[in-house]
C-alpha cells in the first residue's frame, strides 16, 4: 500500500505497537525462561528477571528428555525433507519435460492429493501403520509424508522456468534424460528446492497429531509431544517450562531466520502464480 | 500453462510411431532407435512418478476408500470389522446433538479466526510495504510466529492465560476490569484459542499478504499519486483488488486450516469446559482414539471431507468470480 503519503512517525509508532503485540509472548517466554524460581512465582509477575539465571535451561535438560526429543524431531523432519526434495523433483521433471500417455490424467490425481485433509485419513493411515508394527518406529513416522503434491508443482514450475533451450542442446549432443536431470536441471534449481526445503522442514517440525497417534515411547517423541510432558512434570515452575519451551523452539528460530528469504520468494512463485 | 501446450504438440495419440517425436531427435536418428528412445522416455517418466504415486496410493488413496469402507461398519477395539451396520453409523452421528455441537464450534472457530487473521496480516503487510528504514527488521518479527509450532505455542499462551497468576489477567486488572477466566469459562474458551491461533498463523499469512503486495507493479502506485488519491482510498481502491487473488488464496488455505485445528485445543482445553470448544477433528480423534469406535470416527471424518470439499468448491464458484486476475 501506498503509505509514503502518510507521516513516517505515524508508521513507526504503528509497527512498534504491532510488534510489541507479536512479539509480546516470546519476550514473555525469553524472560521467564532466565528467572529464577521464586521470581517466576511472585505476583504480580515482574516482566524481567533480576539477573540472567541460565540454570534453568541445564535443569530442563535434567528433568525431561529436551535433547532426545530435538533428536528425533530432527531426525524424521530431515528424512522426510529429503525424501520429499527427492520424489517431488523426479515427478517434476516428469511432468515438466518428459511426454508420456496419461499425463493429464496423472496431473489431476496429483491435484486431488491436495484436496484431502490429513485428519480425514487418519484412522486407516494409523490401522496401516499399526498393522506393519510400525507404532513407536520412525518409519512410522517419515514414510506416510514421503511424497507430496505440493512439492511437485513448486519445483515443476521452477523447472518450467529454467532456459529450454540449455537442455535442447544438450539432448542434441547426445545427453541422457538422467544426466540432464541431474547435472543441469537440479543444480540450476537449487532457490527452488530450497524452498521445498524450508517450506517441508517447518510442516515436519511442527508436526502434532500424527506423533501423538503412533508414538508412545517417551525415547520415540517428537518435540511437539514431548513438550506435554512438561506440563505434568514441572506444572509450578514457570521458568522451567518456558525455559524447555524455548530451547524446543531454537531449531526452528533458527531455520526461519536463515531460510525466510527462499521462503517468501517461493511461496509468492509456487503458491500464487502456479 | 506449459502442461496444455505440451499436449497440443503434434503427437496423436502417443502411440510409438516414429513421427511423434519431439524436434531434439526426429532429426538425429534412425526409425528403430527413436522407438527406442521413444519407449525408454515413456519408463523413464513412470519411473520417475512411482515414488509419489506408491506412497500417495498407499498412504492417501487406499484410506481414503477404507474410510468409506470402516465407516458401513462397526469395529473392535483393534480396529477390525466386527458387524457390517449399513448407513448406521451416519444416522447416529447425524442424530447426535454432540455432533451439532462441534460443527457448530467449528464454525464459531472459522469465523473467530480466520477473518480477524487475515486483517490483521493485510495490516501489518501494508505497514512494512515501504521502503522506510528499518523495515527488514519489522518483517522478521512479523514472520517470526511462523517458527511457532502448535505445542510450543500452546503452552506459552497457556501460561499467559493462567486464571490467577497469568499476566493477561495482571493487565487486566491494570486497567481495572475483572480478570477472564481464560480457558474455563464456557464464554471466554473458544475466544482464547482463537486468539493464539491467530497469533500462531499470523506468520504464514503475513508472508502471504507481503509477497501480493510486492507482485503489484510500482508504476500503478506512482500513477495514484500523481492522481491525487490519499492512502486509504489507494488501499481500497487500488491495492485491495489488486491483491485480491492472494486474499483468495489465503482465506481458501485458512478456511482449510481452521477446520484442521487440533493440537491447540488438545492442549489448551481438552475440548472443554462443557464441550464449548470441542471443534470436529477433536470429536473425531474422541471417537476414535479415546473410545476406539473407528467405525463411527470414519464416519465424521467423511462428513468433514464432504463440508471441507463443499466450501473449497463453494469458494471457487462464487467467491473467485470477484477476484481480479491481472
Amino acid at each position: 500500500m501506498n503509505m509514503r503519503l502518510m507521516p513516517k512517525s505515524f508508521i513507526y509508532i504503528a509497527l512498534l505497537l504491532g510488534s510489541l503485540a507479536v512479539l509480546f509472548p516470546l519476550l514473555y517466554t525469553l524472560s521467564t525462561s532466565l528467572m529464577s524460581e521464586a521470581e517466576s512465582a511472585v505476583y504480580p509477575p515482574p516482566l524481567l528477571p533480576e539477573a540472567v539465571n541460565l540454570s534453568n535451561f541445564a535443569k530442563v535438560i535434567d528433568t525431561i528428555p529436551v535433547l532426545t526429543f530435538i533428536g528425533n524431531s530432527l531426525i524424521v523432519s530431515i528424512a522426510i525433507m529429503l525424501g520429499q526434495i527427492v520424489t517431488a523433483s523426479l515427478a517434476a521433471y516428469a511432468f515438466a519435460f518428459l511426454r508420456f500417455p496419461g499425463k493429464t490424467l496423472l496431473f489431476s490425481l496429483f491435484l486431488a492429493t491436495m484436496m484431502i485433509p490429513w485428519e480425514v485419513i487418519m484412522i486407516p493411515n494409523y490401522l496401516t501403520v499399526k498393522s506393519l508394527n510400525w507404532l513407536d518406529t520412525y518409519q512410522g513416522l517419515i514414510i506416510p509424508f514421503l511424497a507430496t503434491a505440493f512439492g511437485t508443482f513448486l519445483l515443476r514450475q521452477t523447472f518450467l522456468q529454467l532456459p529450454k533451450e540449455l537442455f535442447e542442446a544438450a539432448r542434441v549432443d547426445g545427453c541422457g534424460h538422467v544426466r540432464v536431470f541431474l547435472s543441469m536441471v537440479l543444480p540450476l534449481s537449487i532457490p527452488g528446492i530450497a524452498t521445498l526445503g524450508v517450506y517441508s522442514f517447518l510442516n515436519n517440525w511442527n508436526m502434532y497429531l500424527w506423533p501423538l497417534l503412533t508414538t508412545n515411547r517417551v525415547e520415540m517423541r517428537t518435540v511437539q509431544i514431548g513438550i506435554g510432558m512438561l506440563q505434568f512434570e514441572e506444572m509450578n515452575s514457570w521458568n522451567l517450562i518456558l525455559s524447555g519451551v524455548l530451547l524446543l523452539l531454537l531449531p526452528s528460530l533458527l531455520l526461519l531466520a536463515l531460510g525466510l528469504k527462499p521462503l517468501v520468494r517461493g511461496i509468492t512463485a509456487g503458491a500464487l502464480k502456479g | 500453462m506449459m502442461m496444455e501446450k505440451e499436449f497440443t504438440l503434434p503427437s496423436p495419440g502417443h502411440s510409438l510411431s516414429p513421427n511423434v517425436n519431439g524436434p531434439e531427435v526426429s532429426t538425429a536418428a534412425k526409425p528403430v532407435s527413436i522407438k527406442r528412445t521413444r519407449r525408454r522416455e515413456i519408463l523413464l517418466a513412470y519411473a520417475c512418478l512411482a515414488p509419489s504415486l506408491l506412497i500417495f496410493a498407499l498412504f492417501l488413496f487406499y484410506p481414503l476408500l477404507k474410510s468409506v469402507y470402516l465407516s458401513l461398519f462397526l469395529t473392535d477395539p483393534q480396529g477390525r470389522v466386527a458387524e457390517f451396520v449399513g448407513f448406521d453409523n451416519f444416522r447416529e452421528i447425524l442424530a447426535s446433538d454432540m455432533f451439532y455441537t462441534s460443527f457448530g464450534n467449528t464454525l464459531l472457530f472459522i469465523v473467530l479466526t480466520v477473518p480477524t487473521g487475515m486483517a490483521a496480516a493485510i495490516l501489518l503487510a501494508a505497514l512494512t510495504h515501504n521502503k522506510l528504514k528499518g523495515m527488514k527488521i519489522f518483517r522478521f518479527i512479523f514472520s517470526l510466529p511462523m517458527a511457532v509450532s502448535v505445542g510450543t505455542g500452546s503452552m506459552i499462551w497457556m501460561i499467559l492465560y493462567h486464571p490467577t497468576l497469568g499476566i493477561l489477567n495482571y493487565f487486566l486488572t491494570l486497567l481495572g476490569t475483572q480478570p477472564v477466566q481464560w480457558l474455563t469459562d464456557p464464554k471466554w474458551a473458544m475466544i482464547s484459542v482463537a486468539l493464539m491461533t491467530v497469533w500462531m498463523n499470523l506468520g504464514f499469512n503475513y508472508i502471504l499478504m507481503l509477497s501480493g503486495m510486492q507482485g503489484v507493479s510500482e508504476d500503478i502506485y506512482d500513477s495514484t499519486k500523481i492522481d491525487g488519491s490519499g492512502p486509504l482510498r489507494t488501499f481500497f481502491r487500488i491495492t485491495m483488488p489488486l491483491i485480491s487473488p492472494t486474499l483468495f488464496f489465503t482465506s481458501v488455505v485458512s478456511v482449510i486450516g481452521a477446520f484442521q485445528a487440533f493440537g491447540q485445543i488438545n492442549i489448551l482445553t481438552k475440548g472443554g469446559p462443557m464441550n464449548s470448544t470441542n471443534v470436529m477433528v477433536f470429536n473425531i480423534y474422541q471417537d476414535a482414539f479415546v473410545n476406539f469406535r473407528f467405525g463411527i470416527g470414519s464416519a465424521q471424518a467423511l462428513i468433514l471431507f464432504a463440508i471441507i470439499l463443499l466450501l473449497t468448491v463453494f469458494q471457487f464458484k462464487f467467491v473467485e468470480k470477484k477476484v481480479h486476475y491481472q
